[in-house]
């Protein structure tokens, strides 16, 4: 009998590898002002949940897909929408869309509260496998990149002054969001994402004098909220995937209320 | 040889021309300033420079292997974005500990290292930004507005700054200027920039020839004048700053 047959420990071992995914790249959320950006990524995955089911696809292939899509509509949208425009039509589009589309899929009794908000008592070894896979993704992506996005987020000229292309630089954090909200759908679900994205990245801003030690925080807060979660929900019997949101929303309020 | 080339240049924006027709040479070591009203495309002629922009038409050669180095109009720092004027030095490659003193002590901001770059004051942050410009040993500074936010005691201090670093380094200077008084007596060149060259050549000829003016009237060198024209036109931003 191995370890992994807990349900426990995989259920942790996931929100670990969504937490140190998600909190360096929230940190580029939070400095790039994309909170927005990352909330309707996610929401619109569940139409990929939808396609996926509908086609026999994985899970994770088809929210991978629709996360990209959308998040290159809102890139190239046509100049007479703002961004904010774009991604509310997008987004909520794509939501809705998805949620009639599951409606039509007769025989597949699925369960849809549970990408809305997330299953992470039921990750299974394959489901692991695939989330650790895409956090190192993510992870090798930010640190690959790391001075160029962090150059194109400071000022775009000066990245390409420096011969940086900014275009090139948002597209690597785009398509790192569309690998996060893909794996994270699963552990906290399409509505809470954002929060694994933003909250320990703003948690840890007022620890760090340097974006690297902000990104570091963030991740050891992500990982901190995911374990005291997971504690919370099984003492408690409260939903896991909210309760590691809770947690972080804790910490954010005790790190800003020591740091006034 | 001269550093930098532009032929021909065309740019538009949003689908509207900025630029047309710019043509520019700049040579090892002369200080260059372009001045212009609002909108006439002088930060689009730069980030075009820098490759930021796509030219429509004309091409923009440089020296082969030309180090610039570029100060942007502004930067804002997020506050969310917690960065050293130290770490800023590290971007977007790390350098080592003495080149970052000396490019500091260049601009005399040493004490600046450990501060945050969101606490500075207008003066300390032009500093640093040059500071970060200077790294490398460019031949060529690219300055945008680099006294913007200035008081007038500060904009002078900065601009005989920039004359002191083209002495010591022997670069090259393409800066865009607002105050043509500092201008004319700083530079070598001056381009009158309105879309297009209107005309160009040392301050001198500048100041006398009638399409600057045209532009910027007689009075004090016309100093004066930029102002009221560039109040005339608070309400156009033809030009994209991004």
């Amino acid at each position: 009998m191995s370890l992994l047959d807990s349900f426990l420990v995989r259920a942790t071992l996931a929100g670990i590898g969504v937490a140190i995914a998600a909190a360096p790249l929230g940190c580029f959320v939070v400095w790039r002002r994309m909170a927005f950006f990352g909330d309707a990524t996610a929401h619109a995955a569940i139409l990929g949940v939808a396609l996926a089911l509908a086609l026999d696809l994985p899970i994770f292939g088809g929210v991978l897909v629709i996360a990209l899509a959308m998040a290159l509509f809102v890139t190239w949208r046509s100049a007479s929408q703002s961004v904010d425009t774009a991604l509310g039509v997008a987004s909520h589009s794509a939501l809705a869309a998805g949620l009639v589309a599951v409606s039509f899929l007769d025989g597949v009794r699925i369960d849809i509260e549970a990408f809305l908000f997330g299953d992470i008592l039921a990750v299974g070894r394959t489901d692991l496998v695939v989330i650790w896979l895409g956090a190192l993704m993510v992870a090798g992506l930010l640190s690959w990149r790391w001075h160029a996005l962090l150059t194109a987020t400071l000022n775009e000229d000066l990245a390409s002054a420096a011969g940086i292309n900014p275009k090139r630089e948002q597209l690597v954090l785009t398509l790192a969001l569309a690998i996060v909200v893909a794996v994270a759908i699963k552990v906290v679900g399409a509505l809470l994402i954002s929060a694994m994205l933003i909250i320990p990245a703003a948690a840890a801003r007022p620890l760090a004098e340097t974006p690297e030690r902000m990104a570091l925080f963030a991740s050891l807060i992500g990982v901190l909220s995911v374990v005291a979660g997971l504690a919370g929900a099984w003492f408690l019997d409260t939903p896991a995937g909210p309760s590691i949101v809770c947690a972080a929303a804790l910490i954010f309020l005790g790190v800003s209320a020591l740091r006034r | 040889m001269t550093l930098l080339n532009v032929e021909g240049l065309g740019v538009k924006l949003g689908g509207k021309p900025v630029l047309n027709h710019i043509d520019l040479q700049l040579n090892p070591g002369e200080i260059v300033t372009i001045v212009g009203p609002n909108g006439s495309g002088k930060s689009t002629l730069l980030r075009a420079i820098i490759g930021a922009v796509r030219p429509e038409t004309g091409h923009i050669t440089q020296k082969p292997g030309l180090r610039l180095g570029y100060v942007p109009q502004k930067l804002q720092i997020d506050s969310t974005l917690p960065i050293t004027v130290r770490r800023f030095l590290d971007l977007p490659r790390r350098i080592a500990e003495d080149e970052a003193i000396t490019a500091l002590s260049r601009v005399d901001a040493n004490e600046l290292a450990n501060r945050p770059l969101s606490g500075l004051s207008g003066g300390q942050f032009q500093r640093v930004l040059l500071a970060r410009a200077l790294i490398g040993r460019p031949e060529l500074l690219l300055l945008d507005e680099p006294t913007q936010g200035l008081d007038q005691p500060g904009s002078a201090e900065f601009y005989h700054l920039i004359e002191e670093l083209r002495r010591e380094l022997g670069c090259a200077i393409l800066m865009v200027s607002h105050e043509l008084h500092v201008v004319m007596a700083a530079s070598d060149r001056v381009v009158c920039l309105n879309g297009h060259v209107c005309c160009h050549g040392t301050p001198e000829h500048v100041a006398s020839a009638p399409e600057y003016r045209a532009l910027f009237g007689t009075g004090t060198q016309g100093a004066l004048a930029l102002y009221r024209h560039e109040h005339d036109h608070a309400h156009d931003h033809g030009h994209s700053h991004e």
